[in-house]
Parts: structure tokens; C-alpha cells; sequence
């Protein structure tokens, strides 16, 4: 069955919502990557067609966002912010703990298919560092244990706990932490 | 006739969130009165320096805002002192850099940052990040030459104002800023690349 008799309805309703077909081109892109993780080049033909655009106007919008996948990903896909704020404090380190944790590098995909890696530029939680967002949460204020309990707990439960909202409130003032400069 | 001066809110009304990223104890969101300073934003409200090193730089406004220095602790953080200081409040995120980071490196990271978000619709930020990313490499890199950071300020000059949207002026703040007040570190990069003999020439449309 082709993508848009299998999502027919979905599209239907998606299309109906916008005045200009091509301003539906991204949230059809999220549906045909919910399908198959990755967004396939057949979808992309199909989308195009239905928005009356080229294929190339579809695969160079996915191309400029990394949520966006080309290939297949691993159940986990685990996007590590790698933007200043984040670099300040320790992202790179981070990463060191992944590739030796799960033996991936950006871009690569564990064997058993579980994990994948990126790296990302700001998620927006720079004051929370260093981060990473797994599939659509955030985990925050990483360090190698947490690191070690979150992919435990995706290993064994799919999610974790220890995720948190992308906003984060700073622990309470303790006295010993008022300085004067 | 409503007098204009009326219309224009109060210079530092209110409260303004503001996160404090970097090398700070506690890093995080502060909803603090408008003109709060940056060494109360992170000494009383984010506990200090992480390693007790002293401020080298901070950024007061967001990826977009040039970095300030040491002599800006004091200015007040509303939106006519921090632009007569050189920067902009921009979106209240304060990142400090403790003694000892690299304002090359950290300048490059923003860098990164800016070319990969280029949406690519105008020219001279779509060709101008990707030119400015690649000198910053290569300097970084110790390959580059002195007439680099001639081009990266020539660069800089001829992006902004001259795109289609503000995000080609912010671009820009992180280089020209850094090599205003930090110029001497990439001198000292190119320095190192010349006396390990390291630069070669590189032709061009080679990956
Ligand atoms: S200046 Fe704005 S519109 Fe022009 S390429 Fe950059 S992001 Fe796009
Ligand atoms: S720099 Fe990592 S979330 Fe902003």
C-alpha cells in the first residue's frame, strides 16, 4: 500500500487545515517518518506530488532539519546538543561517553539497532547543560552516571525517568552558595 | 497628539527571565528585576563561578549578542545600557566563560551554529557563514594565515545589514566581537601555524 492510501484520512485532515497545500509539507513529513523512523524516498515522491511541488523542494526541506531522518535509525535515537552553552560545559565529554558506552560515533547506529546518535545545534535548554534529546525528550544536567541509568532504563523500559521537561527549575539557594564578587 | 516620549515603555521595567548558562555554579532560569547586573545575575543569584576562576567573557544576550568583558560586569542589563555597552539584551540568555576558555574556539563553536541554521534564501548569509565557518576552521585548526582575519572582518562587514531577515547581523556579533576585544589569541593561532610551518595551500572545491 503506498503512503497516501495508508495515511489517506490522516492526509485528508492534514491538508484541510491549510489555506496553501505547500504550508503542509512538514507535517506530512512527520507522518511518513512516524511510519518507518526515516522519511523514504518513495514518501518524498508522493508528498510532492500531492503538494505540487518538486522532489527536490521536499528532500531540501528535510535536509535542513535534523529531526528529519534519511536513513533508518535505531529505536533510541539519541541527539546531543552540540552548540556553545552546551560545549562550555561538556558536551564533548559526553559525547566520549556514548562512543564508549554503546561504541557509536555521530551518525552511526548500534548493531542490535537500538541506538543511534547525532549531533544537534541548540535545543533550547542551554542553561541545563550538557543535554541530549532522546527520540522527543530531554534529559538534562547530564553526567556519566545518568548517562549509564538512562540508556539502562530505555534498554529495559523504553523511557526513563530521569527525563525531564525542557524546562528545568535551578535547585534551591543553599546559604553556602552566596558568593560576592 | 499623545507625546511620543509617553508611548515608549519605562527604560528598565518589570522583570525579565534570564539563563544564566556557562561556567556558573548554577546554571539555569532567573526571573530577576529588568537592570539587574551580570555580576549580580551571577554572583548572588547563580552561585559564583563554577572553579572560583574569574569572568574572561560573557555573552548577555543569546548566540546573537556580542561577547563583553570583564569591564561589563557592572552594566545594567536593560535594553539601552546593554546596546550602549556594544551588545543587546537580545533574548536574556546570559552565557559566562570562566578565565581560561578559548575565544577562538568559542567563537567557532557559534559559528557552527549560525552556518548550519543559514536558512540559505539570501546570499550573503548563505555564502557568508559557510566562508566564515571554513576561515574559522582553519585558523582553529592552526592552518591559518594572517590575511584571515582581514577576511573574516571584510566577511563580516558585507553580511550584515544585507540580508533579508536579522539573523545575517547576529551572525556576524561572535567574530567581530572576539576579535575586537580577544585579537591577540588569533594571532597566537596563526602564530603557532606559522612557526610549525603548518599552512598549506588548499585548493579550492576540495572537501
Ligand atoms: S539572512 Fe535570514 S533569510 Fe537570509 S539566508 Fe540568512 S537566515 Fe535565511
Ligand atoms: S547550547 Fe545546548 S541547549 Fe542551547
Amino acid at each position: 500500500m503506498t503512503f497516501s492510501e495508508k495515511y489517506k484520512d490522516e492526509i485528508a485532515d492534514i491538508l484541510s487545515r491549510y489555506p496553501v497545500k505547500r504550508s503542509a509539507l512538514i507535517p506530512l513529513l512527520y507522518v511518513a517518518q512516524r511510519d518507518q523512523g526515516y522519511v523514504t524516498e518513495s514518501a518524498m515522491q508522493e508528498i510532492a506530488q500531492l503538494l505540487r511541488l518538486t522532489p527536490p523542494q521536499v528532500y531540501e526541506t528535510i535536509t535542513f532539519y535534523t529531526m528529519f531522518n534519511l536513513k533508518p535509525m535505531g529505536k533510541f535515537h539519541l541527539q546531543v546538543c552540540k552548540s556553545l552553552m552546551c560545549a562550555l560545559v561538556g558536551s564533548d565529554t559526553l559525547l566520549g561517553w556514548i562512543n564508549s558506552k554503546l561504541g557509536i560515533a555521530p551518525g552511526e547506529t548500534t548493531t542490535d539497532g537500538l541506538f543511534s546518535l547525532s549531533v544537534v545545534e541548540c535545543l533550547a535548554a542551554c542553561g541545563t547543560g550538557p543535554m541530549m534529546m532522546v527520540n522527543d525528550d530531554y534529559y538534562e544536567q547530564l553526567t556519566e552516571d545518568k548517562l549509564d541509568r538512562i540508556v539502562s532504563d530505555l534498554r529495559s523500559m523504553g523511557t526513563s525517568p530521569l527525563k525531564s521537561g525542557p524546562f528545568m527549575w535551578p535547585e534551591p539557594l543553599r546559604s553556602t552558595d552566596r558568593v560576592t564578587g | 497628539m499623545v507625546c511620543r516620549d509617553r508611548l515608549r515603555p519605562p527604560k528598565a521595567a518589570g522583570t525579565r527571565v534570564f539563563c544564566v548558562s556557562g561556567h556558573v555554579k548554577r546554571p539555569g532560569n532567573y526571573e530577576v528585576p529588568m537592570g539587574v547586573t551580570v555580576r549580580e545575575l551571577v554572583y548572588e543569584h547563580a552561585g559564583g563561578m563554577r572553579s572560583d576562576k574569574p569572568i574572561k567573557a560573557f555573552i548577555p544576550g543569546g548566540a546573537s549578542a556580542p561577547f563583553l568583558t570583564p569591564a561589563h560586569l557592572d552594566v545594567k542589563l536593560d535594553f539601552e545600557s546593554v546596546a550602549a555597552a556594544g551588545s543587546m539584551l537580545g533574548s536574556g540568555g546570559v552565557t559566562v566563560m570562566e578565565e581560561g576558555t578559548s575565544m577562538v574556539w568559542a567563537a567557532h563553536r557559534l559559528m557552527e551554529f549560525f552556518y548550519h541554521e543559514s536558512c540559505g534564501k539570501c546570499s550573503p548569509c548563505r555564502e557568508g557563514s559557510a566562508w566564515l565557518v571554513q576561515t574559522m576552521r582553519r585558523i582553529l585548526a592552526k592552518r591559518g594565515r594572517m590575511e584571515d582575519l582581514e577576511t573574516l572582518l571584510d566577511l563580516c562587514k558585507n553580511i550584515a545589514g544585507r540580508t533579508v531577515c536579522a539573523f545575517g547581523d547576529a551572525e556576524v556579533a561572535p567574530i567581530q566581537s572576539t576579535l575586537k576585544y580577544w585579537r591577540q589569541e588569533y594571532v597566537d593561532l596563526v602564530n603557532e601555524a606559522e612557526a610549525a610551518n603548518l599552512i598549506r595551500l588548499e585548493p579550492a572545491g576540495r572537501p
